[in-house]
């Protein structure tokens, strides 16, 4: 039986190669491959007889075109064993301001969190009197919802039961007393697990039925990851820089409609507020989206990991969910929606326990059961973070004896965020060729930079992305590791780099201060 | 018996654990049953039956997740020496960041140094990829291996019985599995003439691009001889499929004349060119042996003769899923590195782990002692692994019977015995088995005293089954 070959796939990205942010691991060699002895022949070729090898791996995966050995993060890992080595360098240490990890940049985690999971962990604990009682009952409640009770036992897939109506409760109170179902609320391992498997759920279909996913530009590259690994079709929206990266229906209409032409248009994907744009959308534009979305008959994903981040006067976050709701029957009834929250972000920071859920409203019957179905191959989320999530939805109240810390460590570190917001935005706005907008929500700030044209030049000459080329030579002159624009997208003819307001204010200022340097002595060197 | 319909027996499935649930429920709001609680038997979940995590994981853990612990006085040496070492691993110093996607490589280090002493060849931390427990590792090798594009669809020879989770991943993606089955008479042991078989037939239906065994057997309790071992990747080298070895079970042997031995050292000590050439996937887990931290999803992935050009691509699926949940990566660092004699937790850790592996070790004793006694029943040796998968022979009644419920006779035996007696055992159709026959499959890693029970309800349960049916 003759075995067709999978056909050739058009770029799907932007036209530019996709950093992939997430820490690469570091000096991996390709060329060891399992046992002692090297079996590579002389010339270099690739071993023959392989089952496993480019031509025959499942072409999908081919086509996840990003740079994964993120040549800027690596060279970061790079020159931080360099500089331990004590090898000279023009900075004393490398900042790593490429990634939303606030605790691997000093954030503090919320004691009543980890003194629960410390409990939770080992309950000999319960009979120590130096954590407090409202921990203890905390952790005796999570621990009785696990099977023996201990977090060591499977919960169910969907996660554990007591939770959920936990997650319902909490989404209930934030909406506005709107009904939330505890049975339309799944844990996920993350946000990320959650995101990609409603992907995996919505794309199907062949050559001009093949599921299209309208996704922002820029864009956090996970769904841009996920689609071409799904072999689906993105569909870019552009998000309007100028007015402070906002969501444009025309843009989205005009997105749509020249995508319908090879497509099957299915999902549109939101994240409020943005990464990495900082954006929070206000209430007229999110109903905006949501009537889109309903006459277009798409999917709605909101990513809202960034829930609490939400610095800027006159902003607001507002969930999809309860404006879809406040806006009545005819769409609350009809407009399909899955939201994502994690334990990642906020003021929490739990990036390490992987705690997440969406809610999925409107879903039909049959693909619920599907995503039953889907959710228990990966048997179950892991339990301590679906513990920790407990705890965000469900954490100290008045009157409670952990109140008073929770709130002092909560308002302390949202506050930090919002004056570093503040900060880097005035800050990157004096640099002569840097504009940025307002952070408005989020970790991140996405300015953009002007790079002269004999540095695109020199950039095109050496294969690489302008701002890429900007970051490396930031990046070897200062220490200072940020990601490019190319990596999340933008407008053609337009750089930037996103950067993270996560470092202690101490040094997100000497991090500016170096990135102003750096950008007017690049500037100059290339005029 | 017609053959049911996938959906009506995955309707069936649910339907059970749903009595469960309900009959549970009920019991906790007093309602009065023939029995005080449901045995709930029907997963590989150490915890969930009743046994206890290990001290010294526990107190790493929590230590981790809480560092102010290390001040106080009330945690070993020991175990503040790894938190802290864990903690200088950790970006910021806390188990809140994110690590590497593949791991913490002090860890992923521990997990290399691990298999190399375990085999007696060492182990590249290069190929070692941690991630949230091993069947989503597997997902991700079986996404590179099945072209859900391709026609003649990619297949994937495993075995029957079989774990249904891996069965429905490679459906899931597209794929096709081509069953190949055990030998029940001879302990299920894994055939070369039937592994030849099943690939023919396979290659009318599908293009079969992997051989996936699991080893220690789930849910036959079989452990492959070395000779068997040989067979399997002599018969992967020959007809060019890439070799997927689950041995998340591999600390779990009872039999006393048996051993466990990984597929890479059967591999390595076939000696070139197989040696080097073989590709091989071999998955373990924190999951089961003496940790049974199923809820912590710690799992790893060592990938052996890999080509080169595939790699970047493994790491991208793996980046899909960021980085692995710590707690689980904490729960395979001290899997992999225990506490030694001359540590101070080492007195406890040892007889923690000899109480769990005695107690399983008597379990399979009074398992095999009661079906040997009880009629219409048998059950192949049980060398290790995590169950039970005793044979019913069901009287034509019976089977008559299951039929007019419109349900496979294993299925309507669970569904009584989780009614009459508050069992909850899974039945052997879920899993596959030679037509007419029928099992039923259950954890043996529970307590004594809950195997001791499981094992009295049981009994009364099928001599009264057997004979409202004869």
């Amino acid at each position: 039986m003759k075995r067709s070959l999978p056909t050739p796939v058009e770029e799907m990205n932007h036209g530019t190669a996709l950093l992939w942010k997430r820490r690469a691991m570091a000096g991996l060699t390709a060329a060891r491959c399992g046992l002692p002895k090297e079996s590579v022949a002389e010339n270099g070729a690739s071993p023959r007889g392989k089952v496993l090898t480019i031509d025959t791996m499942n072409p999908t995966v081919k086509m996840v075109e990003y740079a994964v050995r993120g040549p800027i993060v690596q060279r970061a890992v790079e020159l931080e064993k360099e500089l331990s080595e004590g090898r000279k360098k023009p900075f004393q240490e490398v900042i790593k301001a490429n990634i939303g990890d606030a605790h691997a940049m000093g954030q503090q985690p919320i004691t009543f969190f980890r003194q629960v999971l410390a409990l939770c962990s080992y309950p000999e604990l319960l009979n120590d009197n130096t954590f407090p009682e409202d921990a203890k009952s905390r952790a005796r409640r999570i621990l009785q919802s696990c099977g023996g009770n201990s977090m060591g036992s499977y919960s169910a897939s969907q996660g554990i039961d007591s939770v959920r109506q936990d997650v319902a409760r909490y989404v209930q109170q934030r909406d506005g007393g709107v009904y939330c179902d505890p049975d339309n609320i799944y844990l996920t391992t993350g946000a990320s697990d959650g995101i990609v498997t409603m992907l995996k759920l919505l794309v199907c279909g062949e050559g001009l039925a093949r599921t299209g996913v309208m996704i922002s530009i820029p864009q956090y590259p996970l769904y841009s990851a996920a689609l071409a690994e799904l072999g689906a079709v993105q569909i870019n929206y552009y998000l309007n820089e100028e007015a402070c990266w906002s969501m444009d229906i025309s843009e989205l209409q005009r997105a749509l409609n020249e995508a319908r032409g090879h497509c099957n248009p299915r999902a549109l994907c939101v994240i409020n507020p943005g990464n990495p744009t900082g954006q929070v959308q206000n209430r007229k534009c999110i109903e905006d989206v949501i009537r889109f979305a309903a006459k277009e008959r798409l999917f709605l994903m909101a990513d809202e990991v960034y829930q609490d981040n939400v610095y800027a006067d006159g902003c607001q976050f507002h969930s999809f969910k309860k404006v879809l709701f406040e806006m009545g029957p005819e769409y609350s009834n009809t407009v399909e929606l899955a939201s994502f929250h994690s334990t990642s972000k906020c003021y929490m920071g739990e990036c390490g326990f992987r705690g997440g859920y969406m809610e999925i409203i409107n879903m039909d019957d049959d693909v619920k059961a599907q995503l039953t179905k889907l959710v228990s191959v990966r048997l179950c989320p892991p339990v301590p973070g679906q513990a920790l999530m407990d705890l965000v939805v469900n954490p100290p109240q008045p009157g409670e004896a952990s109140y008073d810390k929770f709130i002092k460590e909560r308002t302390a570190t949202l506050s930090a965020l919002a004056d570093k917001a503040k900060l880097t935005e005035e800050v990157l706005n004096t640099v002569p060729g840097i504009s940025c907008n307002p952070v408005q929500g989020a970790m991140y700030s996405f300015p953009r930079i002007s790079i002269p044209e004999k540095a695109v030049n020199e950039a095109a000459g050496k294969g690489q992305q302008p701002d890429m080329f900007y970051c490396m030579r930031l990046l070897e002159e200062t220490g200072i590791c940020l990601v490019p624009g190319s990596g999340f997208g933008q407008k053609d003819g337009t750089y930037h780099f996103r950067m993270t307001i996560l470092p202690p204010t101490d040094k997100l200022k000497i991090l500016l201060s170096k990135v102003k340097e750096f950008h007017q002595r690049f500037t100059k060197q290339y005029s | 018996m017609q053959e049911m319909s996938a959906h009506v027996r995955t309707n069936q499935m649910a339907a059970l654990t749903e009595r469960a649930v309900r009959i549970k429920r009920m019991l906790e709001q007093g309602v009065k049953k023939p029995y005080k609680d449901v045995i709930d038997v029907s997963w590989g979940d150490p915890h969930m039956a009743g046994m206890k995590p290990l001290t010294f994981v526990r107190q790493v853990l929590a230590a981790c997740c809480y560092p102010q612990l290390l001040d106080g006085d009330n945690l070993p040496a020991d175990v503040k020496r790894r938190a802290q070492k864990l903690l200088r691993c950790c970006d910021g110093g806390s188990v809140g960041s994110y690590t590497n996607t593949a791991g913490i490589p002090a860890i992923v280090e521990s997990i290399a140094q691990f298999i190399s002493q375990r085999d007696g060849v060492p182990a590249d931390p290069e190929n070692i990829w941690i991630h949230p427990g091993s069947q989503m590792a597997l997902m991700n090798i079986l996404t590179l291996l099945v072209n859900s594009e391709a026609s003649p669809k990619s297949g994937v020879l495993m075995p029957v019985p079989g774990y249904n989770t891996t069965a429905l991943s490679v459906k899931t993606m597209g794929g096709v599995v081509a069953p190949y089955f055990l030998d029940e008479e001879h302990g299920w042991a894994l055939r070369a003439d039937e592994l030849r078989r099943a690939l023919t037939s396979a290659r009318g239906a599908c293009w079969p691009v992997a051989l996936y065994v699991i080893n220690p057997g789930n849910p036959t309790g079989h452990i492959q001889s070395r000779k068997s071992m040989e067979e399997v990747i002599r018969f992967v080298a020959e007809n060019k499929l890439f070799l997927l070895a689950d041995e998340v079970y591999q600390s779990s042997v009872y039999d006393a004349n048996t051993e466990f031995v990984s597929y890479k050292k059967v591999l390595c000590e076939l000696g070139p060119p197989l040696a080097h050439t073989l590709e091989l996937a071999s998955f373990h887990s924190a999951s089961k042996g003496f940790l049974g931290e199923c809820g912590l999803r710690g799992g790893y992935v060592e990938l052996v003769n890999m080509d080169p050009a595939v790699m970047p691509y493994v790491q991208r699926l793996f980046h899909l899923a960021s980085s692995p949940p710590v707690a689980g990566q904490i729960a395979l660092e001290v899997m992999a590195k225990p506490p030694q004699p001359g540590d101070p937790s080492y007195p406890l850790y040892k007889h923690e782990t000899e109480h769990i592996r005695s107690t399983l070790v008597d379990n399979v004793k009074r398992v095999l002692q009661v079906f040997t006694r009880l009629p219409a029943v048998s059950c192949q040796p049980l060398l290790g692994g995590g169950f039970a998968f005793p044979r019913l022979h069901l009287t034509p009644k019976a089977v008559h019977k299951a039929k007019e419920a419109g349900m496979q006779p294993d299925m309507f035996y669970c569904a009584r015995l989780l009614e009459d007696t508050g069992v909850f055992v899974r039945p052997g159709c879920e899993y596959g088995q030679k037509e007419g026959t029928y099992h039923i499959r259950f954890c043996i890693m529970t307590p004594a005293d809950v195997m001791e029970e499981l094992l009295r309800r049981l009994s009364t349960f099928h001599l009264q089954f057997m004979k409202d049916f004869s």
